[in-house]
């Protein structure tokens, strides 16, 4: 949140999980279809209990997989509803077939993931890799720093998937426990708010009785790689719909994001860049560095994908060299998700800062002020070295 | 909500109507000379509205071999998810129409059906189809069976019958083939106790296509296994499917029935016959030995042990068969 001028309603105390439940209820989708795991389960119990008291009108279907929920969600999307679900960690994994059919199909699905590490070993805390890993899936990913923006991004979401130009799938995290089980003063929206923000889906195709349309053919080489690419042009599309839409959430509730989030950016010569619940610590060390007289900044990416390349090479032409925190793992590769996607995307800028790379809070660890604070000062430390200086693992038992 | 009653005595329109109705599985697809994939589509969408029926798809021959895009084959609407997961697939919509109705958006539920074949079925999609039928979705799932995975290269599946060769299960020097029988996927459906479970063949089309019409009128899930002779798959000649498929119902090794409310079994006429009259019923080896697949039980030498081993657990089957219907 850059400017925090919100004071519609009252403030209410709910968990994140709550948080997209409620959020869900407002929207009142007409089908969710969903399993349950930890950290994401009081979102499905807690939007049972709208769906039995009949505060919604969406069907919910519990199905008996993760696997099903996705397929489940497809098989509704395509007939034109609004469909939600949420899910997590091995969930993801598991579904992560139809997430590529989900997208390539077009269909505006949307999906809260309680982010979580992924097995093994089994763990059931919070971590970003679940999300991270769908990148190349072709949905729309976007990040939460709090409840509050948990909340705000079930509409967003929806927002930016369903819009015509767009038309895919979109999934939001929120940090496992940190934010799905804390509990948060969160200002909600109402059913108003939410038929002027999201009209009614259209759909160009839908499958419904009467109209005689085949979707989801086999497509061969003569004709896969254009369906493909309409998808990277949808994915353009999204760059220009997601900042309008932030826009006219902001100039209706008061609450504007921003793809990349700058904080004490003005005179920075360094930077911490993360995303999800880190970037909530880090503005807290950055004021505490602030404070010492340390030119530092953070920036935020709220929008993981599309990947908004432009944004952070404006935001950080000024600054000499930044730390990218990772809550997220690949192996064997140049280091993680964010790390290695913003050293791609900054390659070309010639005032491009110099990029080193962290990985923190894996499978849950708490990462703490003092682990920033070493990372900032490891920043300055690699400062001017002239070879890639290798991804450094924070907080590791020695 | 139809009452089991009233399903039995739900009748289809005379064959000279039906022929009337223009097809909604059109002509020029790609499916194989002989294949009685789109016999068995084409008889089954015939029973339906085309003004009210969606077709949901698991991956698998008609599948590819309908909708090859940018062309398709259906005249009705229809929608391909992924291999294993139509039933779920077809569960969301299910669920979305449903509030379609509720909001005044659609006036009825229409005929779904969901077609896949046994390896999208006995399989991979088993848990698919079981969370569907349990949560009560109203839908009708067909599951053709040609006993292996013709669309991949005729591999062995859960639904490939003992000693038959197939990719995965070839006739080696050891192994004979499928060691295996194949699964009871009729009593896995009838076990969840849907109003309606069927088995049903391209050999005894009005009777299959009653069966589907009695699923679709069903208020909830229904299920139909269907036999479906691959010449490609079981090596025989193109023009033979459908006397193949008469072999399978007259031999007991695919035997016709319904199964009421998940307890009530009943034969239908030809399968009935066999049961009033057993001597009608054809030594299971008339039915092997028209069959590539089955080759090496004739040759190079006749495996008399097998053919009778083969026959004992077609007669075990049908017995127990008997034995449920007489219950």
């Amino acid at each position: 949140m850059t400017k925090a001028k919100v004071t519609k309603g009252k403030r209410v105390g709910m968990t994140g999980d709550e948080a997209v439940a409620n959020a869900a209820a407002v929207i009142n989708p007409d089908v969710v279809a969903a399993y349950p795991i930890t950290p994401q389960t009081i979102i499905v119990e807690h939007f049972s209990d709208f769906v039995h008291d009949g505060e919604v009108d969406t069907e919910f279907v519990c199905v008996e997989s993760e696997h099903s929920a996705m397929s489940a969600c497809v098989g509704a999307s395509a007939t034109g509803a609004r469909v939600f679900t949420a899910s997590a960690s091995q969930g993801i994994a598991l579904m992560y077939e139809i997430l590529f059919i989900a997208a390539a199909s077009r269909l505006p699905i949307v999906m809260a993931v309680a982010n979580r590490a992924l097995a093994g070993p089994i763990n059931i805390h919070g971590e970003l890799t679940d999300q991270t890993i769908c990148r190349d899936t072709g949905w729309i990913s976007m990040f939460s720093e709090s409840a509050q923006e948990a909340y705000d991004n079930t509409f967003l979401a929806f927002k930016v998937a369903e819009h015509p130009d767009v038309s895919l799938p979109a999934m939001y995290g929120l940090d496992g426990f940190i934010l799905t089980h804390a509990l948060e003063g969160v200002y909600p929206l109402d059913r108003k708010f939410s038929q002027d923000f999201l009209p009614e889906r259209v759909m160009k195709h839908p499958t419904i009785p009467g109209n005689p349309v085949s979707s989801g053919l086999l497509a061969l080489p003569d004709y896969y790689m254009e369906v493909k690419y309409q998808q990277e042009l949808a994915m353009t599309a999204a760059r220009k719909v997601i900042p309008e839409a932030f826009k006219e959430f902001g100039e209706k509730t008061g609450r504007y994001y921003d793809q990349v989030e700058s904080y004490q950016m003005e005179d920075a010569e360094t930077a911490l860049v993360t995303m999800g619940a880190l970037s909530g610590t880090t503005k807290f060390v950055v004021d505490r560095l602030r404070k010492a007289g340390e030119k530092v900044g953070m920036l935020k990416v709220k929008t993981f994908r599309p990947f908004p390349a432009d944004d952070l090479a404006k935001a950080l032409k000024d600054v000499d060299a930044i730390g990218v925190i990772d809550r997220d793992l690949t192996f064997g590769a140049p280091g993680a998700a964010l790390y290695t996607d913003i050293k791609t995307s900054l390659y070309d800028y010639k005032d491009r800062p110099q990029i080193f790379g962290f990985i923190a809070g894996i499978g849950g660890r708490d990462v703490l002020v003092e682990d920033y604070e070493y990372i900032y000062k490891q920043v300055l430390k690699n400062k001017g070295a002239e070879k890639v200086v290798p991804v450094e693992w924070i907080g590791l038992r020695k | 909500m139809v009452t089991t009653e009233e399903l039995k005595k739900v009748r289809i329109p005379k064959a000279k109507e039906l022929m009337r109705k223009e097809d909604r599985l059109a002509p020029g697809h790609r499916l194989c000379a002989g294949c009685t994939a789109g016999t068995i589509a084409r008889c089954a969408t015939l029973v339906t509205d085309p003004d009210n029926v969606c077709i949901f798809h698991a991956t698998g021959c008609l599948e590819v071999a309908t909708t090859v895009y940018p062309f398709t084959a259906w005249r009705v609407p229809w929608f391909h998810n992924a291999f294993e997961n139509v039933a779920a697939t077809a569960s969301g919509a299910e669920a979305a129409y449903r509030v379609m109705i509720r909001k005044g958006k659609l006036e009825k539920m229409p005929d779904i059906i969901a077609f896949a074949g046994d390896g999208g079925t006995y399989d991979i999609g088993l848990q698919s189809l079981s969370g569907a039928l349990e949560r009560g979705h109203d839908f009708v799932y067909i599951c053709y069976t040609n006993g292996a995975y013709m669309n991949t290269g005729i591999q062995r599946s859960g639904g490939t019958p003992m000693y038959a060769a197939t990719t995965t299960s070839p006739a080696g020097k050891v192994i004979p083939g499928k060691i295996q029988w194949r699964k009871d996927l009729v009593a896995i459906a009838a076990a969840h106790k849907v109003q309606y479970v069927a088995t049903a063949s391209p050999a005894a089309h009005r009777d299959m296509m009653t069966k589907v019409r009695k699923a679709l009128d069903v208020d909830g899930p229904a299920f139909l296994l269907i036999d479906m002779p691959c010449p490609r798959g079981w090596r025989f000649p193109e023009a033979l499917s459908v006397k193949i498929a008469q072999q399978a119902i007259d031999s007991c090794y695919f035997p016709i029935y319904e199964v009421y409310d998940g307890k009530e079994y009943v034969l239908n006429p030809k399968s009935k016959a066999i049961a009033n009259k057993p001597e009608r019923k054809l030594p299971v080896e008339e039915y092997l030995k028209g069959q590539g697949r089955f080759r090496h039980l004739f040759k190079p030498e006749k495996r008399e042990d097998l053919i009778a081993r083969f026959q004992e657990e077609v007669d075990k089957e049908w017995n127990h068969l008997l034995k449920l219907v007489n219950l």
